[in-house]
């Protein structure tokens, strides 16, 4: 019970911090940072094998974050778990930052993969998973990808690849967040059912709320002990997740808080995450 | 330092299974290396290191853009991966993979580009490429390298396998005349004069190397002293040897089994123009054209590769 709710303490701080970078910088990409905050908290808060102070330790899983844009979310992590101070975050965008828009392997201590021009980072965790496996480590490689980014053809070229090869410590992710940047995925580029098209391509699929942490976390312990079969998660979020106004907001992909609407919606998120963190703390 | 053959009409081995064996002994020591084929192991020899080395041999599969990031994602673990297409699918359907996944990532990627240019033959216009130097030379840091011959191609698998970073190498996958003697060594970026002359300057690499030596050949009977410098990375390039050798010419010719577009020919005459040479210069290479089909011999000929095309080329322009 305890390791939940300390899970769902994680998130409301990693919430709390992507909200607080985004509006110290003024815009960014909120929508899809958002709708991974119960996922990070899940894999930093209890199934990553990695160490802050060693971010290269040798047996370590590694993290690819195809849908490079949500940078934030995962810089907000890091910083949680102790990469790098949290004063770091403030930095995001400024010239010279260790802390760029999509994450940069020779910028960041934590980040191994460079993402951001969508589709690559899933053929990239493809080659580490086998790189582990011609190791023969015991290490997962995590591989979130959005369900926008699945328009790009190269995302089926690695699942092939993935399935092909049985890579079942190359846990993929699917972030079935509904919206990409113009719109609904549904209206865009269809992408029907995912855990159907995952299970096609020969993969075992679980689909779980993205927003409930111990469904992640279970969902991630089942999926770890397969073994000679690809294996996918299909999480069910929402774009914005975790802040109604944003979640509601339907441009939500790149936010400005640029009038008083919004910024009055941040600044009330704000006083409950810290409320909410205050509470759980005492 | 090298030393040329004697006889420069024989041909040497078939340069695909020469890639490769090189690759395979290569794998006999280090565990790092990988070598990752996208459904190409038969055309391209990689075969040969599936059954050497079946633990460390990939088939992707007709899928380029997934081989790149594969590769990128192994070059993270700390393996050194080869990779294999044809030329322009080496280079042009996965220049982005390339250029983020490996280069501004900062991965070890070796890419063997096979058939560039006219040594495409039969398989057409459509596998055809004469712009892939012009494309990798845009890349921050990459190396090309366009193998002369067996020897020089030998040299640049090792290099390539015990160095950091993206290397591109060109070669025709059969057999080529034979330029170096066996145990001639080679650096990357640093070029070769192969000829001394006084009158003119060639430029030029790869495998028609052979031709543009008989180009200078013709010419000496001819009473003019053509010097043939090779260029054996085209990046790095070999700037100080350019502008040594041009001195006291009366004219550069750059020879390249390329597109005269973003290739050596514009490489060079960068150099010179950056460097204030007056000196009369000519690209010759593939004009601004598609490639077609046709035999090797008969590409050639038709996209004025020959050394007899060169030969015209230098007259017209003494």
């Amino acid at each position: 019970m305890n390791e939940i709710k300390n899970l769902k303490l994680l998130a409301a701080k990693i919430r709390l911090d992507v909200l607080e970078m985004l509006m110290h910088r003024g815009y960014g990409h909120l929508g899809g940072s958002m709708s991974i905050v119960e996922l990070f908290a899940v894999l930093y808060g209890k199934h990553l094998n990695v160490d802050p102070k060693n971010p290269n330790k040798e047996d370590r899983d590694m993290v690819v974050l195809s849908k490079g844009h949500a940078g934030p979310a995962w810089y907000s992590a890091l910083a949680e778990m102790g990469y790098f101070p949290k004063e770091v975050l403030l930095t995001l965008n400024d010239g010279g930052t260790i802390l760029p828009s999509h994450p940069d392997r020779n910028l960041t201590p934590g980040v191994d993969a460079t993402t951001g021009s969508l589709g690559q980072g899933t053929s990239i965790a493809a080659g580490i998973a086998t790189g582990q496996k011609f190791k023969g480590k015991n290490a997962y490689t995590y591989l979130i990808v959005g369900d926008g980014e699945l328009n790009e053809g190269q995302c089926w070229e690695a699942f092939m690849y993935i399935s092909q090869k049985k890579l079942n410590n190359c846990i993929v992710i699917i972030d079935d967040n509904k919206r990409q940047l113009d719109g609904y995925t549904k209206d865009i580029i269809n992408h029907y059912d995912l855990k159907t098209k995952m299970e096609s391509f020969g993969f075992k699929t679980v689909r779980v709320d993205g927003s409930d942490v111990k469904a992640i976390d279970s969902a991630i312990t089942e999926l770890k002990a397969v073994k000679d079969q690809a294996v996918c998660i299909v999480l069910d979020t929402i774009k914005g997740q975790g802040i109604k106004y944003f979640e509601d907001m339907f441009s939500n992909h790149s936010v400005k808080f640029n009038n008083e609407s919004i910024n009055q919606a941040a600044d009330e998120a704000v006083e409950k995450l810290k409320a909410y963190i205050a509470k759980e703390e005492a | 330092m090298f030393k040329l053959v004697e006889n420069r009409n024989e041909k040497g081995e078939q340069l695909s299974i020469v890639f490769c064996q090189t690759v395979s002994e290569l794998m006999n020591d280090d565990e790092k290396l990988v070598f990752i084929d996208s459904d190409l192991a038969s055309p391209s020899g990689s075969s040969l290191i599936e059954k050497a080395h079946p633990d460390r041999f990939i088939n992707v599969g007709i899928a380029e853009a997934n081989m790149v990031g594969v590769a990128s994602g192994l070059s993270i673990e700390g393996f050194k991966p080869f990779i294999h297409s044809f030329a322009p699918f080496a280079s042009r359907r996965v220049f982005d993979q390339i250029y983020l996944s490996g280069a501004y990532a900062k991965t070890t990627i070796n890419v063997y580009g096979s058939d560039p240019g006219f040594a495409v033959g039969p398989n057409g216009g459509t596998h055809t490429s004469f712009e892939d130097v012009a494309l990798y030379r845009t890349i921050p840091n990459a190396i090309i390298v366009d193998p002369a011959d067996v020897t020089q191609l030998k040299c640049a698998v090792r290099q390539a396998a015990s160095e950091e970073g993206i290397k591109y190498i060109r070669i025709n996958r059969k057999a080529v005349r034979n330029v170096y003697e066996p145990g001639s060594k080679f650096v990357f970026g640093k070029g070769t004069v192969v000829k001394e002359g006084s009158d003119v300057l060639v430029i030029t690499s790869g495998q028609i190397l052979s031709d543009a030596l008989d180009a200078a050949e013709e010419l000496e009977t001819k009473g003019v002293s053509v010097e043939v410098l090779d260029m054996y990375t085209i990046k790095p390039l070999d700037v100080d040897l350019i502008l040594s050798e041009v001195e006291g010419k009366k004219a550069v010719v750059t020879f390249e089994n390329h597109s005269i577009i973003g290739g050596l020919g514009s490489a060079v005459a960068e150099v010179l123009a950056e460097n204030n040479v007056n000196v009369l210069f000519k690209r010759h290479g593939v004009t601004d054209r598609f490639g077609q089909v046709g035999t090797a011999d008969f590409l050639q000929v038709e996209y004025n590769l020959t050394s007899k095309d060169l030969v015209k080329t230098i007259e017209s322009l003494l």
